[in-house]
């Protein structure tokens, strides 16, 4: 078992110690960077058999590798008694500000008229809240007229998803079942109803 | 979206179901017919659409300006597609073409909504403590510093911040009005000097002794220009919070 220098103190009980406080992710580099002395690859064979030990006795919590990092949280079939027990109802994102997010997640760098293009209503009040909660920021400026705002998502938005990175975003195509592009050569046909 | 709309029975009993505009109208009303997106009967929908936006308006809701214009974007298809084919104009397409077009990406992202939806419901029952700090065991160990990447959006926010303070600072006394130059290199030299003598100060204490609001934006900008030349960092310590300009040695 891999240690860190000099301390006579075993890996595996020191990332499980620093995952515990930590509450939010933890990346490798972090453990790297406070343990000293251990590589990249020992810390993530270090949590990984934390995380096996974890599976294999029954225990209330796991670890998860979530956005670009290890987080320690609870087994997923324990929430309801733990809602109840913390009574807190989870805050939710309006429908509104969903789309806008799917919009920016899978186009970004993309402009607020961009995305008001697609849903074909204002993103103003959307946008606002996205920044608001951390889930989106401004990426820079698009070289166009009036050089308006960019906006990606963050790494906020990776984890309230359960993403590891933005390539296990699902895909868009798989959304619609018939993706065929429309033909717009062909003559017109009359369908008239009345 | 549990609401149901009944469009075919007379008189109305409607519950009208929240729509995000008039493309998320336009899906609903084609999806509840089964009807085929790419031969949409752009007379029978018109007609639908125009019949929600009646309805909205008996019910006193205010019709977005959005779905106006797509009620001409409806009329104008409609008018095209009465053409009898050999009056087409040459080379022109189906006039539904770019509508379809917009409808289908609308789907696809209103699909991906969901689905974030899904992931994000499933990922809530994963739960996370809030991280611990060493407050409690005040002078044993400084908890490490947190850094933050600060937006020019967070800059802003604190800007306006001090001018709300300053404009209510202002309206209570009687001034002279008089006319001062602010510079932005002027407000530079000012953060250097300041910053001899302390290694950090806070962004709304030098705000605070900035009298009027040139004075406050010079200063905003002043720091930026500092940052941007690597002689200051700025800081914050949590989201939203306060923003500290720290020297930065060399």
């Amino acid at each position: 078992m891999s240690e860190p220098t000099g301390s006579g103190v075993p890996l595996k009980p020191l990332v499980e110690a620093l995952l515990f406080v930590s509450g939010s992710p933890v990346t490798v580099e972090q453990l790297v960077k406070t343990l000293e002395g251990v590589s990249g690859h020992q810390v993530r064979e270090a949590v990984a058999q934390l995380s096996v030990e974890y599976e294999a006795s029954e225990r209330g919590i796991k670890i998860l590798e979530v956005a670009q990092g290890y987080q320690m949280v609870t087994r997923r079939e324990l929430a309801p008694w733990i809602k109840r027990f913390l009574q807190q109802a989870p805050m939710r994102l309006s429908r509104q500000c969903l789309e806008t997010l799917a919009i920016i997640a899978y186009r970004q760098p993309v402009t607020r008229l961009e995305i008001e293009q697609v849903r074909g209503v204002s993103a103003d009040g959307a946008i606002q809240t996205l920044l608001e909660k951390g889930m989106i920021r401004i990426t820079g400026r698009k070289e166009a007229l009036g050089r308006p705002f960019l906006y990606g998502t963050t790494p906020v938005f990776l984890e309230r998803f359960g993403l590891v990175s933005l390539q296990d975003l699902p895909k868009l195509e798989e959304f619609v079942k018939k993706e065929e592009p429309v033909k717009t050569d062909e003559t017109v046909s009359v369908t008239q109803t009345n | 979206m549990s609401a149901i709309l009944k469009i075919n029975r007379k008189p109305y009993k409607v519950t009208l179901p929240v729509f995000e505009g008039p493309l998320d109208l336009l899906l609903y009303l084609i999806q509840k017919q089964e009807l085929d997106i790419y031969d949409i009967p752009i007379a029978q929908i018109t007609g639908q659409y125009l019949e929600y936006l009646g309805m909205m308006e008996l019910l006193d809701l205010e019709i977005a300006g959005e779905f106006l214009v797509m009620t001409a974007t409806l009329m104008e298809i409609k008018s095209k597609m009465l053409l009898p084919p050999e009056e087409t104009p040459e080379g022109e397409t189906d006039p539904r073409g770019e509508l379809v077009n917009r409808l289908l990406e609308y789907q696809k992202f209103k699909e991906g909504a969901l689905k974030l939806e899904q992931m994000e419901s499933y990922r809530r029952d994963f739960i996370s403590r809030s991280p611990t700090t060493l407050a409690s065991f005040e002078g044993e160990v400084a908890p490490e510093e947190e850094w933050w990447d600060l937006s020019l959006y967070e800059l802003m926010k604190g800007m306006r911040n001090v001018l709300d303070s300053m404009s209510s600072k202002t309206s209570q006394a009687v001034r002279e009005v008089m006319e001062e130059l602010v510079t932005v290199e002027g407000r530079i030299q000012w953060i250097l000097e300041m910053l001899v003598h302390k290694p950090a100060v806070y962004l709304s204490q030098i705000l605070k002794e900035a009298r009027g609001k040139m004075e406050i934006v010079a200063t905003v900008l002043a720091g930026l220009e500092l940052s941007k030349a690597s002689q200051v960092r700025l800081k914050q310590d949590e989201l939203f919070g306060e923003v500290e300009i720290v020297r930065t040695n060399r």
